[in-house]
C-alpha cells in the first residue's frame, strides 16, 4: 500500500495556512486543520505547497500541526430539518453549538447541519423493484406546519430500487432503500443527502419568467417587481432602510420557503429576525413565519472565509428546495460584505488587486451567484423557482463603486434606496427616478389578469405623474409653489399623495405593513379619479383650493389607514365624487 | 520549558522577525528583551516555515539585531481581571497606569474574546434615558446597542459623551441597578483624558470606571489593542458580574489611523483610502462585542465616538462604521456654529433599536409618532429655508412662515440644552408636541387624529 503523505501546516498569516507535506491537495477539497480540526478549504495549490484558508479564528495555531485531508469538496448535509433551523456560514447549526459552547462561539466544532438523531415520520413513495430517476420524490415528511419536506433521489443516480422499507419513522441518516444500477452496486438512499455548495444543483431546463414574487410592498408589486426566479439587488447607503426592506419582502412575499442569509452584518439583527419570525404569522397560512424560513447567519465578527462560503451555503439550500417543486426566496444581506470577504483573502493570498482592490474575478463570482437563480423544470418533474434578492452596501453610498456597478449587469431589478428619502423617513426610500424593473414587459400578461386589464396604463400615468412633479419642483426651489398655475399645482399635489399615500409605506405598522394587490390598485384607481375630476375642475376655471378645502387630498393620503380600518375602496370613490360635486355646487 | 531566542533577523517599522523558530504559534504573546535588560513584549503575526514575524506593541526604537532575546509565551495576549479593575486606570495593553500594583486577579482573557452566538443575543430593548433632548425622543439610546457620535474637529463630542456618562439610567428599571464605565482613550490628547477624569470625579463616577488609557503620543501598535482590553474587561464585567457597562471609546479615527499605519508596515495592499481591506472585519469585532446575552443578568453597552475627517459622512471610517452599528448620532457643524449645544444633526441621526423599545410598555405610547412627526416636519425646515434665501422671507407662503418658526424654535429651544441639564422625558416629549403645535394641524401627516386629538395644542 502506498505510503499516506503526511500534511503539516508551513505558514499562518490569519485564516491564509499554507501546507506542505506531500503532492498538491485538490483545489476546492476540503481539509482539517491542526489538533483542533479546524474546517479549511484549499484555495490554490502549487507544486509541493497548497494554500488553505480556514473557516475558523486561527489563533494558537502552529508550524507543523498535522493537515489532514479529506480530497472531497466543501459540502453541506441537506434534508428534512433544515426548515426553521439558524446555521453558520458553513451550514452548522447554531442552536446545537449553543448548546456545547454556550453564549460564545468556540472553534473546531465539526457537526452537520442536521439533527442525527431526530426520527421523522416518512411515507415511502416508491415500490420494490421500480425504476428510480435522478431527482424524482421516494420519501416525503412533514417537516414543519407549512413545508412537507419531498426526500429526492440525488442527481446522477439512477437504476432499481431494492430493500425498499415501508412507510415508517427514519432518521436522515437511515437507508429506506437502495438503489442498484445495472453492475449490481448499491446506494442507500436517506431522507438527506449531501451537497457540494460550490456547484448549481442540476435542473432539467430553464423555464421563462412569467409571474411575479407578489410582496405586498405597494412601491415593489406595482412600480418595480421581481419576476419569481429573476435576481433584484438593493443598493444604499447604511441608515437608507435595506434590512427593513429585506425583511419585509422575508415576511410578506408570497414564496414557499425564505432563506434569509445574514452575510456579514449585525447580531442582533439575526436575533430579532428569529425573535420576529417565530411570533409572525404567515398572511396566507396563519402559521409562524419561522415554519417557512432558514436562517443562515455569519454575522459580521464571525470568521471572514465562512462569510464568503455562507452565500453558496445558503443558495445551495435554496436550490434543494427548488428542486422539490417549491418556490424559494433567498436573501442576501448584504452582497458587499461578501465581496469584501473575498478581497480580504484575496489579499492575504497576495494576488494582483483590480479596481478598489478587489480581486479580478469579483465579476465573474458575482454572476456565478446571480445566474444560480432562476424558474426552472426540476428533474422530478415539477416546477420551482429562486429568487434572489441581494442588498449592497456601497461604500459612501455611492453606486459607481465595483459591488454596485457589477451587481447592476447580474441583476434585472434595481431597487436604489436613497439617503435623503430615508432623512425625510420617506420609506421604503427606493427612489423611483433611478429604480427600474426589467421584468416588467414580461410580467404584463400576468398582471393584465390578475391586478386587472387596465395596470399598464395605470401604472404608466402614475409614474409620469411623478416625473413631472420631479421636474415642477425644480422650479418650485427657486420661485416656490404659490406662483405655479392650477393644472400644474395639482400635478404636485397628486404627486404628494402618491409619494406620501401610496409609496411610503409603515413597516412597523399593524396593517400598514402588507397590502393586497387589489387594494393597490384601488389606491390607485382613486387616485387617479380624483387626478382626473380635478383637472376638469380646473379646465372649468375652478379655483383648485376650493378642492383642496375639501380636506380630500390628506383623506387619500390617509387611505392606506383606512383600508386597514376596515373602510371599503368604493367609499373612497363615493368620498372623491362627493368632494368634487361639492366644489362643483359651490362654484354654480 | 519554552526555548529564548538570541538574535534577530529584520527589523521593520514596529515588527521583527526571527528565523529558526520551531514551536511559535499564530498570535501568542512574545517577550522581548533588549541589550540593557529593559522588557517589551510582542505577538506572533505571521508564521512562514521558520521565520516568525513578531509586533513588538512599544515600537523597536532602540532594539538591536545581535542582543535582543525572545521568549514565545505559549499563550495569547492576555489580561488580567477582577472586580479590582474599577477605580483603576491601566494602559493600551493593560498594565497599571495610575502607580499602584497589578491587581489580584480571578482569571485572565484572551483580549480577542469571541463571537456571541447570534442565537444565544437577545433582543435590545430597554430604553436608557439620557437627559438630552434631542437623543431620548428621536435617537433614543437602548441597552445593549452600540450607536457611535460622529463629530468633526472642535465639535463638543466629548462633552456630550461625558454628559451621557453623568446622567445615563434606565427608563424600567427599579433603583440599584449595578452601572459602570469602562472608558477607552485611543490617540486622544492628554488634555482630553484629564477632562474625563476629572469630569467622573467630580460626578463621583471614577469608583465604578475601568480607564484603558493609549495617548497620542503612545505607541500605536498598543493603540489597536486598548479597545480590546477594554471591551474584554466590558464582557467580564458584564457577563460574569452581572454589571450595565456603558462602554464609551473615543476616537476610532486615530485607531483606524493607527490600523492603517501597522497595515502599510507590513506591507499589505491598501483598500480605500490606503485602510486595510479587513477594517470592515476589524471595527466589526470590536462593535459586535456589544450587547446583552439571554439569561445572563448584565449587558455591554457602546458609545465610541469618531471625528469625520473633513466632517466627511462618507469616509470609510464613518461608513464603515455606520455600517456595522445601531444608528448613529451626528454633529452638524450648522447648528455648532450658531452655537447650540449639544449640536446633534436630527436629520442624519438614527438609532435603528428604538422602534422596538420606545411606545407603550416602553416609554409613553405617543413617543414613536412624535418621533416621526418631529423628523418629517424638522426635514421640511431646510427646504423653506432655501426657499427663503432666494426669494426673500417675506415672499413665502403661509405654511413655509410657519415651518421657519417652527424649525428654530426647535433648534433653540428643543436640540438646544444645557450641559448640566437633565430633562424628564414627560418634559422632553411635552415640548415636541408643544412645538409642533406651531405648525397648523393638516401639515401633521405622520400621526393619526387620535393622538393628535390628545396631544395637539395648536388652533384648529
Amino acid at each position: 500500500m502506498e505510503k499516506q503523505p503526511h500534511y503539516y501546516i508551513y505558514g499562518i498569516n490569519g485564516p491564509v495556512i499554507k501546507v506542505r507535506g506531500g503532492r498538491e491537495l485538490p483545489r476546492m477539497s476540503l481539509v482539517y486543520v491542526g489538533r483542533q480540526k479546524l474546517f479549511g478549504e484549499v484555495v490554490s495549490s502549487s507544486g509541493e505547497e497548497s494554500v488553505v484558508q480556514i473557516y475558523e479564528d486561527s489563533t494558537g495555531l502552529s508550524a507543523g500541526e498535522e493537515v489532514e485531508p479529506t480530497y472531497r469538496p466543501m459540502s453541506i448535509e441537506l434534508g428534512p430539518g433544515l426548515i426553521g433551523s439558524i446555521l453558520d456560514g458553513i451550514g452548522r447549526p447554531l442552536s446545537r453549538i449553543e448548546e456545547m459552547a454556550g453564549p460564545f462561539i468556540a472553534r473546531g466544532m465539526n457537526l452537520d447541519s442536521l439533527d442525527p438523531e431526530k426520527k421523522w415520520d416518512a411515507e415511502v413513495l416508491i415500490e420494490e423493484g421500480e425504476v428510480l430517476r435522478p431527482g424524482q420524490i421516494f420519501a416525503k415528511c412533514t417537516e414543519s406546519g407549512m413545508i412537507e419536506h419531498r426526500s429526492m433521489v440525488p442527481p446522477q443516480l439512477s437504476g432499481r430500487a431494492v430493500d425498499v422499507r415501508p412507510s415508517g419513522a427514519f432518521t436522515v441518516g437511515e437507508p429506506i432503500a437502495y438503489v442498484e444500477d445495472e453492475r449490481g452496486r448499491r446506494t442507500p438512499l436517506t431522507l438527506a443527502q449531501r451537497w457540494s455548495v460550490r456547484t448549481p444543483r442540476p435542473f432539467a431546463s430553464r423555464r421563462s419568467i412569467d409571474r411575479p414574487l407578489v410582496t405586498g410592498q405597494r412601491v415593489i408589486d406595482t412600480l418595480f417587481p421581481v419576476a419569481k426566479g429573476g435576481c433584484a439587488a438593493i443598493p444604499g447607503p447604511f441608515g437608507a432602510g435595506k434590512t427593513v426592506v429585506q425583511h419585509q419582502l422575508a415576511k410578506w412575499s408570497d414564496a414557499d420557503i425564505i432563506v434569509y442569509l445574514g452575510c456579514g452584518e449585525r447580531g442582533n439583527e439575526m436575533t430579532q429576525v428569529l425573535d420576529e419570525f417565530r411570533e409572525l404569522k404567515d398572511p396566507r397560512s396563519g402559521r409562524p413565519l419561522m415554519e417557512r424560513t432558514i436562517l443562515v447567519a455569519n454575522t459580521s465578527n464571525m470568521p471572514v472565509a465562512a462569510r464568503e462560503a455562507s452565500i453558496y451555503t445558503g443558495m445551495t439550500m435554496a436550490e434543494y428546495y427548488r428542486d422539490m417543486g417549491y418556490h424559494v426566496a433567498l436573501m442576501a444581506d448584504s452582497t458587499s460584505r461578501w465581496a469584501e470577504a473575498l478581497r480580504e483573502i484575496s489579499g492575504r493570498l497576495e494576488e494582483m488587486p483590480a479596481e478598489e482592490s478587489f480581486p479580478a474575478y469579483l465579476p465573474s463570482r458575482l454572476a456565478g451567484f446571480y445566474e444560480r437563480a432562476g424558474f426552472v423544470d426540476t428533474l422530478g418533474g415539477d416546477e420551482g423557482s429562486v429568487t434572489v434578492i441581494g442588498a449592497v452596501s456601497p461604500q459612501g453610498g455611492d453606486f459607481s463603486e465595483p459591488v454596485t456597478q457589477n451587481t447592476q449587469r447580474f441583476v434585472r431589478c434595481f431597487w436604489a434606496l436613497d439617503r435623503s428619502l430615508a432623512y425625510a423617513r420617506h420609506f421604503p426610500s427606493i427612489n423611483w427616478n433611478n429604480s427600474y424593473s426589467e421584468y416588467l414587459t414580461e410580467l404584463m400578461p400576468w398582471y393584465a389578469e390578475n391586478f386587472g386589464a387596465d395596470f399598464e396604463e395605470i401604472r404608466g400615468r402614475i409614474m409620469s405623474l411623478l416625473n413631472e412633479e420631479s421636474s415642477l419642483m425644480e422650479i418650485v426651489k427657486l420661485i416656490g409653489a404659490d406662483i405655479l398655475p392650477d393644472d400644474q399645482k395639482l400635478i404636485i399635489e397628486t404627486a404628494k399623495v402618491i409619494r406620501e399615500g401610496f409609496l411610503q409605506q409603515n413597516a412597523f405598522h399593524e396593517t400598514d405593513t402588507y397590502m393586497r394587490p387589489a387594494e393597490q390598485m384601488a389606491m390607485l384607481r382613486t387616485i387617479l379619479r380624483l387626478y382626473d375630476s380635478a383637472r376638469a375642475l380646473v379646465a372649468d376655471n375652478v379655483p383648485l383650493r376650493m378642492l383642496q378645502e375639501t380636506g380630500i387630498f390628506a383623506e387619500l393620503e390617509r387611505m392606506k389607514f383606512g383600508l386597514g380600518a376596515g373602510t371599503t375602496a368604493e367609499e373612497y370613490m363615493r368620498k372623491v365624487d362627493g368632494a368634487v360635486e361639492h366644489v362643483r355646487k359651490l362654484n354654480s | 520549558m519554552r526555548i529564548e531566542y538570541t538574535g534577530l533577523s529584520e527589523i521593520r517599522g514596529s515588527l521583527i522577525a526571527l528565523d529558526g523558530v520551531r514551536d511559535a504559534k499564530y498570535d501568542e504573546l512574545v517577550e522581548i528583551t533588549l541589550a540593557g535588560g529593559r522588557r517589551r513584549r510582542g505577538r506572533v503575526i505571521l508564521i512562514d516555515g521558520e521565520r516568525v514575524v513578531v509586533e513588538v506593541f512599544e515600537g523597536t526604537d532602540g532594539i538591536d539585531m545581535a542582543n535582543t532575546s525572545t521568549r514565545l509565551s505559549g499563550k495569547p495576549m492576555e489580561i488580567p481581571l477582577s472586580e479590582e479593575i474599577l477605580g483603576r486606570i491601566f494602559d493600551g495593553t493593560g498594565r497599571p497606569a495610575d502607580g499602584m500594583s497589578e491587581i489580584f486577579a480571578d482569571e485572565t482573557r484572551d483580549i480577542n474574546g469571541a463571537a456571541i452566538n447570534p442565537v444565544s443575543r437577545e433582543y435590545p430593548r430597554s430604553c436608557i434615558l439620557t437627559g438630552i433632548s434631542s437623543i431620548d425622543a428621536t435617537c433614543t439610546l437602548i441597552r445593549g446597542q452600540k450607536l457611535p457620535i460622529f463629530s468633526g474637529a472642535g465639535m463638543k463630542h466629548n462633552e456630550l459623551a461625558a454628559q451621557i456618562v453623568r446622567q445615563a439610567r434606565v427608563a424600567s428599571d427599579a433603583e440599584g441597578e449595578k452601572f459602570v464605565i469602562v472608558f477607552c482613550a485611543m490617540g486622544i490628547k492628554n488634555d482630553t483624558a484629564d477632562y474625563f477624569r476629572r469630569d467622573f470625579t467630580e460626578s463621583g463616577a471614577l469608583g465604578r470606571t475601568v480607564m484603558y488609557l493609549n495617548l497620542a503620543s503612545d505607541p500605536i501598535i498598543e493603540r489597536i489593542l486598548a479597545p480590546r482590553c477594554a471591551l474584554t474587561a466590558a464582557e467580564y464585567l458584564a457577563f460574569t458580574l452581572g454589571y450595565h457597562v456603558l462602554v464609551v471609546m473615543t476616537d476610532m479615527t486615530f485607531y483606524c489611523e493607527a490600523l492603517r499605519e501597522f497595515s502599510s508596515s507590513k506591507g499589505e495592499i491598501p483598500s480605500r483610502k490606503g485602510f486595510p481591506s479587513y477594517m470592515y472585519s476589524d471595527l466589526a469585532s470590536l462593535y459586535e462585542r456589544a450587547g446583552l446575552i439571554r439569561g445572563r443578568p448584565g449587558s455591554v453597552t457602546l458609545v465610541p465616538i469618531l471625528t469625520m475627517p473633513g466632517d466627511d459622512i462618507s469616509h470609510p471610517i464613518p461608513d464603515l462604521t455606520g455600517y456595522i452599528t445601531e444608528g448613529q448620532i451626528v454633529l452638524s457643524r450648522e447648528l455648532s456654529q450658531k452655537g447650540i449645544y449639544p449640536p446633534v444633526g436630527i436629520l442624519p441621526s438614527l438609532s435603528r433599536l428604538m422602534k422596538d423599545g420606545t411606545g407603550k410598555g416602553f416609554t409613553r405610547a405617543d413617543h414613536p409618532d412624535l418621533s416621526n412627526q418631529l423628523f418629517a416636519s424638522y426635514s421640511e425646515v431646510s427646504s423653506a429655508r432655501s426657499l427663503a434665501t432666494v426669494i426673500g422671507e417675506d415672499e413665502l407662503s403661509e405654511g413655509d412662515k410657519l415651518s421657519l418658526k417652527f424649525g428654530s424654535e426647535f433648534e433653540s429651544r428643543f436640540i438646544s440644552q444645557g450641559m448640566y441639564e437633565n430633562r424628564e422625558l414627560e418634559q422632553t416629549l411635552d415640548l415636541g408636541w408643544e412645538l409642533l403645535s406651531i405648525l397648523p394641524r393638516s401639515a401633521l401627516s405622520r400621526v393619526s387624529d387620535k393622538v393628535l386629538d390628545e396631544h395637539y395644542k395648536g388652533a384648529e
